[in-house]
């Protein structure tokens, strides 16, 4: 079950009215709900909430969820029930570049305790704090099938394997000097924002 | 040097490409199902190659295969679970990154036998560059007619997707999986009905692991027969093994069933011994969820016998002085990572992917890491030992799906081979403080002969 915050955000009438997806995104999200049968299109729903947190900003308000289920033909509260029970989302705003450092066991054996200590340092947050710039979230995940190139982390869809103290340097710089947006969604369509 | 089946051709340059795959010989077993045999002749020979499950449970998948319900009229459905979660286990991704015509080639041909005209494979949420991969190799499938209208002239239809989930564990249990792909929460289902009779949409389903729809294309280029002839017993064939942990070779590793575990650890094939220098503490061979085993259990059984890796050897002793080959996810762990931390690791894994369903492990899993915990950081007394023993009975079996059990048995484990460990950590409170106790020196010698009861 998801760690995150549940219910903690209020729902606004008036952002509700803004939120708006990217001709992009609709066009996607078009073409996974035409990926099964005839009245079971509730079955994109999990993909469909990938897209709407990238257009989001990396997270799923009660707003946009509100939205999604509209598109979808939903209930607020299905989409809700599923938001909240999946790790990938976000119930509250994240930084730009969330950086998800796996801790089970064979990263743990190859020194992930280490890493995080290292990121939460080098960035002065600790796990599940954001940056206050906005750029950088630091997040502790379970086991994300890396093990055979522990210790590693995942930022949006990249993985990073075999982290030292210097490649975690490396990114950092290279994320800060890109300055965008790192979504899970980022190979699938190009967010217009 | 093993034979295989699945890695072959594993170095190829741009063998993601259906080109180069098809310069491999790939789809042979498309083209040989569809034009020369019956749906019920491949069953006949999956059931003949003796393949099991490769996601964990071991369960024979010709077996599987013929208890799908074929109803007239209704949609019948192949799920490939590609949902890889278990801690220690990451094959699947590698296949799927490497050669991910196999896998599409094993639904066309498993999905002909089943009689399916569409099929999803559900893929953690986390590998998202991965289902890019196998979306671009499903539309060049397409594009040269391998799937869609009439494949190959023979009539047969077949519609293929990629479905990303989100981030739940759970779903690597077939039910949660497929109420997943129904766009609910995964909470497995009550069973039965089971998913042959009743599962997507409440349709007859056959949910499969990746590694073993891709094993059932050497199966049937040539013949289940064949297949059996490989491995030991009733193991057949070959595993993908994945390697992690203090070893100097971490990797994913195919292996023929049967070969000896001490020749997977130690010989530079495979594993290439423990880093370091140093020596190993334990192993769990198998995915989080089967029992460690300490060291001098590891390469040898009880009774002094060479352990193997195969589905028998590996659970030679029960749960008492054996564990499972489960998904293969072979962890191996030197003499400076302290036992406790690593079981409150697992159990905190457990508590976080419990998915609340079921009192026993929505409770018990939230129960055990916590007293795990307290024990870890030298809080604990000697009482909590033998509370979680008691925690880890009262959660066993006592769920709808497995994950209570994955909670529950390495713990219990952990306690039955390491409880001068877990003693210590009661006795000398000062000595594991510092989260990294383990790291500086041994906590506890490594035990050299074993203790019997």
């Amino acid at each position: 079950m998801s760690a995150h915050a549940h219910g903690t955000q209020h729902f606004d009438e008036t952002k509700r009215a803004n939120v708006k997806f990217s001709a992009a995104a609709l066009t996607t999200i078009e073409g996974l709900l035409k990926r099964f049968p005839e009245g079971k299109s509730k079955s994109a729903l999990l993909p469909v909430l990938h897209v709407a947190q990238a257009e989001g900003d990396g997270w799923l308000s009660p707003e946009v969820m509100d939205y999604v289920a509209e598109l979808m033909g939903l209930q607020s509260i299905e989409v809700f029930e599923v938001a909240s029970f999946y790790s990938m989302y976000n119930l509250t705003p994240i930084g730009k570049c969330q950086l998800e450092v796996c801790r089970t066991s064979s990263c743990w054996a190859r020194g992930a305790e280490d890493i995080i200590e290292y990121i939460s340092k080098k960035l002065n947050i600790r796990e599940g704090e954001t940056t206050t710039d906005g750029m950088f979230t630091l997040k502790t995940v379970e086991c994300l099938g890396s093990c055979g190139s522990a210790p590693m982390l995942q930022c949006g869809a990249e993985y990073h394997e075999n982290l030292t103290e210097a490649r975690v340097d490396d990114l950092i710089e290279r994320y800060r000097n890109e300055g965008t947006r790192k979504n899970y969604t980022d190979l699938i369509y190009t967010n217009s924002k | 040097m093993s034979r295989k089946l699945l890695l072959t051709h594993d170095n190829v340059p741009n063998l993601h490409t259906i080109d180069v795959y098809r310069s491999k010989g790939g789809y042979a077993s498309v083209e040989k199902a569809l034009k020369k045999m019956t749906p019920e002749e491949i069953v006949e020979e999956v059931k003949k190659s003796g393949l099991r499950g490769r996601g964990g449970a071991g369960f024979p998948t010709g077996m599987k295969w013929s208890f799908l319900a074929k109803p007239e009229g209704v949609a019948r459905y192949l799920v490939c679970n590609a949902d890889e979660s278990e801690p220690g286990t990451f094959k699947d991704r590698y296949l799927m990154e490497r050669n991910p015509h196999l896998l599409i080639e094993g639904m066309i041909t498993s999905s002909y036998a089943l009689g399916a005209n569409t099929s999803y494979i559900y893929i953690r949420g986390e590998y998202f560059y991965v289902s890019r991969i196998l979306e671009t190799a499903v539309a060049e499938a397409y594009a040269k007619g391998w799937l869609g209208k009439n494949i190959l002239g023979t009539g047969y239809n077949l519609d293929l997707y990629v479905h990303v989930g989100a981030g739940a564990y759970i779903c690597g249990e077939e039910t949660a999986l497929l109420e997943s792909l129904e766009g609910k929460r995964g909470n497995p289902r009550i069973k039965p009905p089971f998913p042959a009779i009743a599962g997507l949409y409440g349709c007859p389903t056959v949910v499969n692991n990746v590694e073993t729809i891709a094993a059932v294309v050497p199966i049937v280029n040539d013949g289940g027969d064949e297949y059996a002839k490989i491995g030991i017993g009733r193991s057949t064939g070959t595993k993908l093994i994945s390697a992690s942990g203090n070893i100097n070779r971490p990797g994913v590793y195919e292996i023929e069933m049967g070969v000896p575990v001490e020749e997977f650890i130690f010989s530079d094939e495979y594993c290439g011994g423990i880093a370091n220098g140093k020596r190993m503490k334990a192993c769990v061979p198998g995915g989080s969820s089967v029992p460690i085993l300490p060291d001098y259990l590891v390469c040898k059984t009880a009774t002094g016998e060479d352990r193997l890796m195969s589905y028998e050897s590996l659970a030679d002793g029960g749960f008492a002085t054996g564990s499972m080959l489960g998904s293969g996810g072979f962890i191996v762990y030197d003499e400076h990572q302290c036992v406790v931390r690593n079981t409150w690791n697992f159990s905190r894994f457990y508590h976080h992917e419990s998915c609340g369903q079921c009192s026993p492990c929505r409770e018990g899993t939230g129960w055990m890491e916590r007293v795990l915990h307290r024990l870890e950081k030298g809080l604990g007394n000697m009482n909590d030992i033998d509370l979680l023993v008691e925690l880890a009975r009262k959660i066993e079996g006592n769920t709808i799906c497995p994950l209570g059990d994955a909670a529950a048995w390495p713990v219990a484990a952990a306690i039955k081979h390491f409880r001068h460990e877990f003693e210590y950590h009661v006795l000398y409170p000062e000595k594991v403080k510092d989260s990294k106790h383990g790291h500086k020196e041994p906590i506890m010698p490594v035990k050299l002969a074993p203790v019997m009861a």
